[in-house]
């Protein structure tokens, strides 16, 4: 079984990952409603759509510092970027999400080309730093000179004053509501069955065919000689540019593709909710996707979805834990004790839980530098050799050959 | 001319700032080859070293003064610091208004401990890996440290006065033989000025005249050979980590009666310490200082109206322009090494 040009493996792995995203609004709701461990469902839209939108912004970004190594620390520019421009779509032509979208990716598009054709003539933590300066300097400007364009602090906003040339006069009395041909992106279907309420979102469901389509179009690039040249130049671009190959095109296409995946996210996200803000652009924002691709495993296909899952659940489940919920979790034990533990996760729950984040990340890069995946497959691998302690282990290949020139 | 040497004044506090964290970070760098995102917030830590101190001296036990009442009718609860009833009134009162520069004393063993902690427990195992792991790990440490003082103090700033005697402003111009009120200029950001000046020369003093800053100038060149003379090069560098920890917890200290300590001070300044690193040169401790001063100057510079109506929105953006220009066309920065951070 083959499919859309790939391998048999990977059109397994895409079938997997298409069921796990549409089938996301139930199996993000294990625990009945009404149960002590209902805070934990994440079925609800609004964080629905954040999994898919970040992860869109991780896979690409993981696009960019997964196959070449170029670690970006200004890609929340184009996420803004693309924001802003979607807003504006929304204010001048339509309420329909699709155009801003379009428009999204095309903006982000020319301004990581613009950025990434200065930023790449250095490397390393001189890209790093080059990266950084010209995203504080769009959160700055945003925030100061374009305020015309972003409307500064208060952010930019849809109003009923706005033109909207194609939608013509059906806004009146309330603000219109971002659609896809009529259907309103804050609809949603509730079901009930096994006492779980179940919410089919049609905004999340756009985000997620957006995030498949995405993530083959990512599966490809992976597997194809461009994705492969990009590797190449991780490992070595000193060796490439004398074996002379200009690595320079191949690293500014990544640069530009991973920044029209920022904007797309971007798009997505002022789509979601038409409202957008410079805070997006800050350089913790682009911190974050850092993060998000690191813990869940930098070069790898699932990992940056897994990472910018695992963190958007956490900023949004764990924060909500605060003393009552713990008083409730200890309540059976002795006061002393109960009292004693709730003090103790205090500080890493509720508001205080960047500080279990930050802790986390510490630990991932320190041991487990593949992130969240690589904790898998060493699991897997665990299993595997138990199973069949003869099998071919790492110990019956051949020593790699050292390289001549390290 | 006066409004030129004000503006410069004006960039000089900040300029200090920056140019203190810059030359740990550079320090850092030199010797250890690592990139310390996490010294921002080791900056932070000594802002609110200042921040306990002051609070420690302030703790006060309650007494009730049947006296007098207070605006409910109920008798007054007078709170008198334990350091009064130690000291007695001019001495407790004393001590507590010098609070900050009291600080100073104590933030120097605790930052020293600190970066010697941070090296030995994280920091050492990152040594042979890749630059973009050095940054993430740091940058973790860094929320976490945030994360810690925001637990323990709140997100709010905490206003941390200077003492009484250095509050308020001076008329600085009448010493340069200008007209009065020309160049007013606050007591405290001049402190900040000569202070950081003092510090930095005393860290380039222990380097060039002592024979440990000889041993460790020796390991920045050629660490394999100093190491073959059989001289424990990674020990004194992790002693430089220590130093370079206590220099950004000076600063912290210092700034603290600038602006008000909150846990998130350090991250802003770290950005732009480590574009300062970058435009004064990976590596070179007088670039590092040079290019300090420089940008806090310009910076102050370009938040003049008269410049500002020519280019609007040029003082939010001056920094890392500047750093985008260097990095262009003087990859190296201003003073930079060759060979150094050039793959």
């Amino acid at each position: 079984m083959q499919l859309f040009g790939l391998s048999k493996k990977d059109t397994l792995f895409l079938l997997i990952v298409i069921f796990l995203t549409l089938a996301t609004p139930i199996l993000l709701q294990p625990f009945a409603e009404g149960s002590g461990l209902a805070q934990f469902n994440a079925g609800y839209p609004d964080l629905m759509q954040r999994f898919a939108i970040y992860g869109i912004f991780a896979i690409g970004f993981n696009i960019l510092f997964g196959l070449t190594g170029y670690l970006s620390f200004g890609h929340a520019a184009f996420l803004g970027v693309g924001s802003y421009s979607a807003v504006w779509m929304f204010k001048l032509l339509t309420m329909n999400i699709i155009p801003g979208i379009i428009l999204a990716v095309i903006v982000s598009g020319l301004f990581a080309l613009l950025i990434g054709w200065i930023s790449l003539r250095r490397s390393g933590i001189y890209f790093s730093i080059l990266t950084l300066a010209f995203a504080q300097m769009s959160y700055n400007l945003a925030y100061s000179v374009l305020t015309p364009l972003t409307n500064g602090e208060t952010g930019l906003q849809i109003r009923l004053s706005d033109p909207r040339i194609l939608d013509g006069a059906s806004a009146a009395g309330s603000l219109p509501t971002t659609n896809l041909f009529g259907l309103a992106m804050n609809d949603s279907v509730k079901m009930e069955f096994f006492g779980r309420l179940f919410t089919f979102n049609v905004g999340y469901y756009f985000s997620a065919v957006m995030a498949i389509i995405v993530f083959y179009i990512a599966l490809r690039i992976f597997r194809s000689p461009f994705g492969l040249m990009l590797r190449a130049v991780k490992t070595n671009q000193t060796r490439l540019n004398y074996t002379g190959v200009n690595t320079r095109p191949y690293t500014l296409a990544a640069f530009v593709i991973s920044g029209m995946y920022a904007g797309l996210a971007g798009g997505l996200l002022a789509a979601m909710d038409p409202l957008a803000g410079a805070e997006r652009m800050q350089w913790t924002a682009s911190g974050e996707v850092v993060l998000m691709t690191i813990l869940g495993g930098a070069g790898t296909m699932m990992g940056p979805v897994l990472g910018a899952g695992f963190i958007k659940y956490f900023e949004n489940i764990f924060s909500k834990i605060n003393d009552n919920v713990l008083h409730n979790w200890f309540g059976p034990l002795p006061d002393g004790l109960e009292n004693f533990l709730v003090d103790l996760v205090h500080p890493f729950v509720g508001k205080g839980w960047h500080l279990t984040l930050g802790m986390l990340f510490v630990l991932v890069v320190m041991f487990l530098p593949g992130g969240l995946v690589e904790g898998g497959q060493r699991i897997a691998a665990l299993f595997r050799r138990k199973r069949k302690p003869d099998g071919s282990g790492p110990k019956h290949q051949p020593k790699q050959a050292p390289h001549v020139a390290e | 001319m006066d409004a030129i040497i004000l503006q410069i004044l004006n960039g000089l506090d900040k300029g200090s700032a920056y140019a203190l964290i810059a030359l740990g970070l550079t320090l850092i760098f030199g010797t250890l080859g690592v990139v310390n995102f996490a010294h921002g917030a080791i900056f932070m830590l000594g802002a609110f070293t200042a921040v306990t101190l002051d609070r420690l001296l302030n703790m006060s036990f309650v007494t009730i003064d049947p006296t007098r009442t207070n605006f409910l009718g109920q008798p007054l609860e007078v709170k008198t610091p334990y350091i009064v009833s130690w000291f007695g009134d001019s001495i407790g009162n004393g001590i507590i208004d010098w609070a900050v520069p009291l600080s100073i004393l104590f933030s120097i063993p605790i930052m020293l401990f600190i970066g010697y902690a941070m090296e030995r427990g994280i920091i050492k195992h990152f040594y042979h890996r890749p630059h973009a792991d050095q940054i993430l790990v740091t940058f973790g440490l860094a929320i976490v440290l945030q994360e810690i003082i925001k637990a323990f103090f709140g997100a709010n700033p905490i206003p941390t006065p200077a003492p009484a005697a250095f509050r308020g402003s001076f008329d600085f111009g009448v010493w340069l033989g200008f007209p009065a009120n020309a160049i007013i200029y606050p007591y405290w950001r001049m402190i900040y000025f000569l202070f950081s000046a003092i510090v930095i020369s005393g860290v380039f003093a222990f380097l060039r005249f002592t024979t440990f800053g000889m041993v460790v100038r020796a390991g920045m060149a050629d660490r394999e050979t100093v190491g073959l003379l059989g001289i424990d090069i990674d020990k004194r560098f992790t002693i430089m980590f220590g130093i370079a920890a206590a220099v950004a917890g000076l600063a912290g200290v210092m700034y603290a009666p600038i602006n008000s300590p909150n846990y998130h001070m350090g991250m802003d300044f770290l950005v732009l310490s480590f574009v300062v690193v970058v435009v004064g040169g990976m590596g070179s401790l007088p670039g590092a200082v040079l290019a300090g001063f420089l940008l806090g100057v310009l910076e102050s510079f370009a938040s003049m109206n008269e410049i500002k109506s020519i280019l609007p929105g040029i003082d939010q953006i001056i920094i890392y322009l500047i750093a985008i220009i260097i990095l262009l066309t003087r990859p190296r920065g201003l003073m930079g090494r060759k060979g150094v951070m050039e793959d």
